[in-house]
């Protein structure tokens, strides 16, 4: 059994320059967990499989986390120089504010991987790593080289979060089909809009779906006189 | 190396990816889609076989079409909500899937559970292996072409099994029993006394059924040898359950985390040697027979109490922010919940770890080379349940 701060320990002296940061767990199961840069994610990882003390040999569960940018207000003391009228003359004095900032953390996607030794019979060890940012830059390495486990759940991670994992041997979607485009487990994903139910003259359901028909219909024309223009083209 | 040891050995980066196959015929190779529909895939699952003349060069499982994203739904609704869920999971073992989410809320939330409902969880944890594992044998050997009998024997055990399920919990298979601190409602003495009956006539059905199959030469013949998966790979691949004991890892997660009241029991953990379709079948047999030896003394030892913790809150239930993960022993292998609370009702990040799913990781390593009709036998010997698979 090895404790957080001790694996932490182990992975500075193994791996040189990573940088490790233990993320504490309020919760009663007190389950911390490490977050490791991405840049050294592999060599970690591989450092914790072979090293023969922590032999953590064993990649239970592999998973995707959804965080959006939120905006988190914080009381900030302030010193501020105020000229003020002291005894009728007007001076600068030095004054502590209390002030409300408010401070945007920009969103971010995180895997988090549950190791277990099978040798040393402990765990879970939590490994963390974050991507840059929820939009453009959503790599991170892929862990499936070590630990074959991975190869399905880093899949899956990929299909419902939209993680690129570089170096994963066979990155395709696992669930959903190839020709979907969003990520369903993202927070902000909103469902698409479905007209398969039965719609009844008395809501408004009726409204949406002869709107959706409209439109529908408007987008056939144009593909039929599309059409006709090709024809003709092609005639002549 | 003892048996059920395990001891890992630093091997080139590569070593675990499925090995490639040459086509040896000359003629084209001949591309198969096995499923979704097709009668051996229990349910909806689908590979892509590439074959040449009748030996398979490449396979590719292709998942989803039972997909429903059962962790969003987990994201959308309170913590309580999610119990019925979970009996969609793996629908053949509703009571496991029960007490893993159960376990998981209990650590996130850190509640304690009163001696009688760990006793009642465990006997009907143990109950649940033994339907599943009759009647994933019998499934195995339907599609070896030992048409109706031993599946119907093993659903007509099954079929008591479940009788007990319904008489306690009021249905089959969505039991949607177990709550955070207990359980929904208790055991009556009747209950307890069918239940004995119920176990003390199951010995004789492991029996005849051990009898009926376990000599067999036909079964022999297709199953020993048949898509081994080795003890390395197993571990490096997260496979669980019998799949990982029929390779001679002796890793059990009632022994290992000691969950609920595991402790208090004495019982085997059976392992194989080979890792082939007949080991895991063995694994299954014996285990069941380990199964009925916990419950004979859980349902003599059972002690009266209360079922549900006094301090366990059902309504405006908001766990602490922080997370917890908790796993148990399910039938078919590991099967983990993994959640975040931000305090509010609703989780915020709601994981299943599947057993099923990962357990398929190797199913093309185990039939490359093998014929098709030998991809039946491996992937029946897998065992898996695609709700489960797909979520």
């Amino acid at each position: 059994m090895k404790t957080a701060e001790e694996i932490k320990a182990a992975i500075e002296a193994g791996v040189p320059g990573a940088e490790v940061e233990i993320v504490p767990n309020p919760s009663p199961s007190g389950q911390h967990s490490l977050r490791v840069a991405p840049s050294h994610a592999f060599a970690v990882a591989q450092f914790l499989h072979d090293d023969p003390e922590i032999a953590l040999d064993y990649l239970s569960n592999a998973t995707g986390v959804d965080w959006l940018d939120k905006e988190v207000s914080e009381k900030v003391k302030a010193t501020r120089t105020v000229t003020k009228l002291v005894d009728g003359v007007e001076q600068s004095v030095e004054e502590t504010v209390e002030e409300t900032v408010k401070r945007a953390i920009p969103g971010y996607l995180e895997t988090v991987y549950h190791f277990f030794s099978i040798q040393k019979k402990y765990g879970p060890v939590i490994l963390r790593m974050r991507t840059e940012n929820r939009t453009d830059q959503v790599e991170l390495p892929s862990l499936t080289p070590i630990y074959r486990s991975a190869e399905f759940q880093e899949r899956e991670i990929f299909d419902l979060y939209g993680i690129v994992f570089t170096g994963h041997p066979d990155l395709r979607r696992l669930l959903m089909w190839d020709e979907f485009k969003d990520h369903p487990m993202r927070r902000d994903y909103v469902s698409p809009e479905d007209f398969e139910y039965e719609p009844t003259p008395h809501d408004e359901v009726l409204v949406r779906a002869q709107a959706q028909r409209a439109k529908e219909m408007a987008a056939a024309t144009v593909q039929a006189d599309g059409a006709a223009v090709r024809q003709e083209g092609s005639a002549q | 190396m003892s048996i059920g040891e395990f001891v890992q050995e630093n091997k080139p980066l590569g070593w675990n990816r499925p090995p490639h196959i040459e086509p040896d015929g000359e003629g084209e190779l001949l591309e198969v889609a096995m499923g979704p529909h097709h009668p051996s895939t229990h349910g909806v699952f689908r590979m892509d076989l590439a074959l040449d003349g009748e030996r398979v060069i490449r396979l590719k499982p292709v998942f989803g079409y039972l997909h429903r994203n059962h962790e969003k739904l987990g994201e959308g609704h309170s913590y309580l909500a999610s119990m019925p869920f979970t009996d969609r999971l793996d629908y053949m073992c509703s009571l496991t899937n029960n007490w893993a989410y159960a376990l998981a809320v209990e650590k996130l939330a850190g509640q304690e559970v009163p001696e009688r409902a760990e006793y009642i969880r465990l006997i009907l944890a143990e109950l649940t292996r033994i339907q599943n594992h009759a009647s994933s044998i019998g499934f195995l050997l339907q599609e070896m072409g030992a048409s109706g009998t031993p599946l119907m024997y093993a659903f007509r055990e099954r079929e008591k099994i479940l009788d007990l399920f319904e008489s306690l919990t009021g249905s089959r298979m969505m039991c949607n029993y177990m709550r955070f601190g207990g359980c929904r409602v208790d055991v009556s003495q009747d209950w307890v006394k069918s239940a004995k009956k119920v176990v003390a006539s199951l010995p004789k059905f492991v029996d005849e059924f051990e009898n009926l199959l376990g000599g067999n030469e036909i079964l022999m013949a297709r199953t020993q040898g048949m898509g081994i998966l080795k003890p390395d790979l197993a571990v490096n691949a997260g496979i669980s359950g019998p799949m990982l004991r029929a390779t001679g890892v002796g890793y059990d997660i009632r022994k290992v985390d000691r969950y609920g009241i595991y402790d208090r029991f004495n019982f085997r953990v059976p392992l194989g040697a080979v890792g082939d379709i007949y080991d895991r079948y063995s694994v299954r047999m014996l285990e069941m027979r380990e199964s009925l030896k916990m419950l004979e003394q859980a349902l003599n030892e059972i002690p009266a109490g209360p079922i549900m913790d006094a301090k366990a809150k059902i309504r405006g239930f908001r766990p602490k922010p922080g997370e917890a993960y908790g796993r148990i022993e399910a039938p078919k292998g590991e099967l983990g919940f993994y959640l975040i609370s931000d305090g509010s009702p609703n989780p915020y990040r709601y994981r299943v770890r599947p057993p099923s799913l990962i357990n398929l990781t190797v199913l093309e390593d185990m039939c490359l080379g093998h014929n098709v009709a030998d991809v039946v036998l491996i992937f029946g010997s897998v065992d898996i349940v695609l709700g489960e698979v797909d979520r």
